[in-house]
């Protein structure tokens, strides 16, 4: 297994060796000691490694990943899983803002908490978040889906599009073209199949209230002015 | 005797006129705002209200059609491994599939390969058939981030990341439903026949110290091969500069207030941003007090028209220009030919703009299929080609009748002003004098 220590290696370097592998690599297992904050760790990964990151790490952690499983031991700042394309990051700490923003696939598990914006923009990646979620997020949500366990702050979803909250916890308040949605069936799967490949057991996804677009906004109408 | 009033003249108000009253009635009746596609129409200094001193006696002019004058231009010196190396210093600015018909992209890059230079992405992605007719792509990171995708970046020649645009700088797009087909949705990720509202500012960074994190992100990701571009809208430009270089950029894009867009506020379009010829001095200013002219090259553009204005922005500091609408009408946008089919539309070839309506004649803006089948890619691209090879043919002239052997040569000396106002935007003399106004101020 190849282990780079951030401590001897540069950034550069360890990225380099990451995207050096193809998809049919035999050196899949992959641990990086002593982030110790750094910006962009892991980012363009384009192959199925598995990464341990022995640390906490600043920005853009995991950006655009594709097929890797990325697990940060630590806390994660801004960014986190930025346009993920496919794959799964895990943060095992507390994330910052922005986290999963405009993600397009795959699947990001927050332990701890996020700050604001959590999945803005988030265009089909699924999030879930067994802490708090901060103000503004899932801001102009397109597609994909936001799992919170915990409670969420102002403005969630607003000028939210066709993706799908579920919060467990208390809403602070919703955002403009936001509103809460029966929880049906279909739902209840779908929050289960989440919770299931996120490897999070014994929750219960009818626990969950869901939130999504109200669609009044989709085509400009002059008396729906006060809304913006 | 008896007295006549004598009859009054009816007289329009300069304030209330036709189109403003017009406007009034629109507003009134439809209840929105006008949207539109271009860039400002109202007029303001331009670079018409410069001219060149060509040579005589205390300059030595060169000789046309013997003596050399190049037009090459590298841009992305600053870091990057693979900097940019194109044949003139003209480029084709950032427009959109979605925006524009597939035809009209692949167009553009079959234009730009065969004059040399590079075209570029647009909000919406970057399709296979522009990457595949590009010789030199350069792939605009947008706040949108509609179709973004890791792959396409490392396809890229090089990344501009899109902070404004001088149509509408602090402002944000509106792409109405109609204009939305099954393709255009599927690369949004969005509903089809929606409006699709692009994002104001980016969605993952706040400020100048972020960018300059998120702009490390992109170099990692793309193995530091690639020139970042800075693209800002002209409206603080020396301190966006400033801040852009700070931030890491190897190329700053400056786009001024006749840089046109794909579809907002005509109030925006026409109220918000500094005219292109006020950025340029603003910018080269920052880039010479950092140390950087010539460094971080710059891209100046908004309303670039002909060889004469891509020689005065040269003059006055810019590395090269970058053109939009003017490339769209070398395609054939707003032909004379189909002015019948304008009239169908309520208006006349040279003031169709209403590009977000997806009803273009010339299959340029629109994603009609019937329509866009109207524009030949290759004729079109032709076209484009001869129309940046002669603005390039231009430049050159003017370059060597002021005794310059590289069109980046030419310098503020070369230039005098027909106005005050443009005197004190340019930096250069009132003509017949001395006087520059301002000088000295940001």
């Amino acid at each position: 297994m190849p282990t780079v220590d951030l401590a001897t290696t540069s950034l550069r370097e360890l990225n380099e060796l990451l995207h050096k592998q193809g998809a049919g690599t035999n050196e899949t297992q992959w641990e990086i000691l002593n982030p110790k904050g750094r910006h962009a760790v892991a980012v363009g990964v384009d192959a199925p490694l598995n990464i341990d990151i022995k640390g906490p790490v600043g920005y853009y952690v995991a950006g655009m990943n594709k097929h890797a499983n990325i697990v940060v031991h630590g806390s994660a700042g801004p960014g986190a899983a930025e346009n993920m394309m496919s794959g799964k990051v895990v943060v095992k700490g507390d994330v910052s803002q922005y986290a999963g923003a405009t993600g397009r696939g795959g699947l990001l598990v927050v332990e701890g908490n996020a700050s604001s914006r959590c999945g803005i923009s988030m265009k089909g990646i699924d999030i879930v978040v067994k802490g708090n979620i901060g103000h503004m997020s899932a801001f102009m949500a397109q597609t994909g889906n936001l799992v919170v366990f915990g409670d969420a702050g102002d403005a969630l979803g607003d000028s939210i599009y066709e993706a799908r909250l579920f919060v467990r916890g208390s809403v602070k308040s919703l955002g403009a073209d936001c509103v809460e949605k029966e929880m049906r069936d279909e739902h209840l799967d779908l929050v289960d199949n989440i919770l299931q490949r996120s490897g999070l057991n014994g929750v219960k996804p009818k626990d969950f209230r869901r939130y999504g677009s109200s669609r009044k906004l989709y085509n400009f109408n002059i008396d729906n002015a006060d809304a913006y | 005797m008896t007295y006549h009033n004598p009859p009054t003249t009816p007289r329009k108000s300069a304030v209330f006129d036709d189109y403003t009253l017009s406007e009034i009635r629109r507003a009134a009746s439809t209840g929105i705002y006008d949207i539109r596609g271009g860039g400002a129409k109202r007029k303001v200094p331009h670079f018409d209200d410069l001219l060149f001193l060509g040579a005589s006696m205390s300059r030595y002019p060169l000789e046309g059609y013997r003596e050399k004058c190049s037009t090459t231009v590298t841009l992305g010196t600053r870091y990057a491994k693979k900097p940019i190396e194109l044949k003139i210093p003209i480029t084709v600015a950032g427009m959109s599939f979605g925006s524009l018909s597939a035809n009209a992209k692949e167009a553009l890059g079959r234009g730009a390969t065969i004059a040399g230079t590079s075209t570029t992405t647009g909000d919406g992605g970057m399709t296979p058939e522009e990457r595949g007719q590009s010789q030199t792509l350069v792939y605009q990171y947008l706040p949108s981030r509609y179709g973004m995708n890791p792959d396409d970046l490392r396809k890229a020649d090089a990344i501009e990341v899109v902070v404004g645009q001088g149509a509408k700088p602090g402002g944000g797009g509106m792409l109405l439903g109609q204009k939305i087909s099954d393709r255009v949705a599927e690369m949004r990720t969005l509903p089809k026949g929606i409006d699709q509202r692009s994002a104001c500012r980016h969605p993952d960074w706040t400020g100048p110290d972020d960018l300059e994190i998120k702009i490390i992100e992109l170099r990692e990701i793309t193995d530091w091969q690639k020139p970042i571009y800075v693209k800002v809208g002209g409206a603080r430009p020396y301190y966006d500069v400033a801040l852009a270089v700070k931030a890491g950029a190897d190329v700053v894009v400056v786009d001024g207030m006749q840089g046109g867009t794909a579809a907002t506020q005509e109030v925006f379009i026409e109220h918000v941003g500094q005219p292109t010829l006020a950025c340029i001095r603003p910018a080269v200013q920052a880039l010479q007090d950092l140390g950087m002219h010539r460094k971080v090259q710059l891209i100046i553009s908004g309303g670039i028209r002909n060889g004469a204005d891509v020689a005065k922005a040269l003059a006055l500091g810019a590395d090269a220009v970058s053109v939009g609408s003017a490339a769209l009408v070398a395609l054939g946008d707003n032909d004379p030919a189909l002015e019948s089919e304008y009239q169908k539309l309520n208006t006349t070839a040279g003031a169709y703009d209403d590009w977000h309506e997806g009803r273009d004649p010339a299959g340029i803006t629109t994603q009609d299929p019937e329509l866009s089948k109207r524009l030949d890619p290759v004729l079109a691209g032709r076209r484009l080609a001869n129309y940046l090879k002669v603005m390039t043919l231009e430049a050159q002239t003017i370059a060597r009748a002021c005794g310059h052997n590289h069109v980046h040569n030419l310098e503020p000396e070369d230039l005098c002003a027909l106005t005050i106002e443009a005197a004190a935007m340019a930096r250069v003399p009132l003509a017949g004098t001395s006087w520059i106004p301002g000088q000295g101020n940001l």
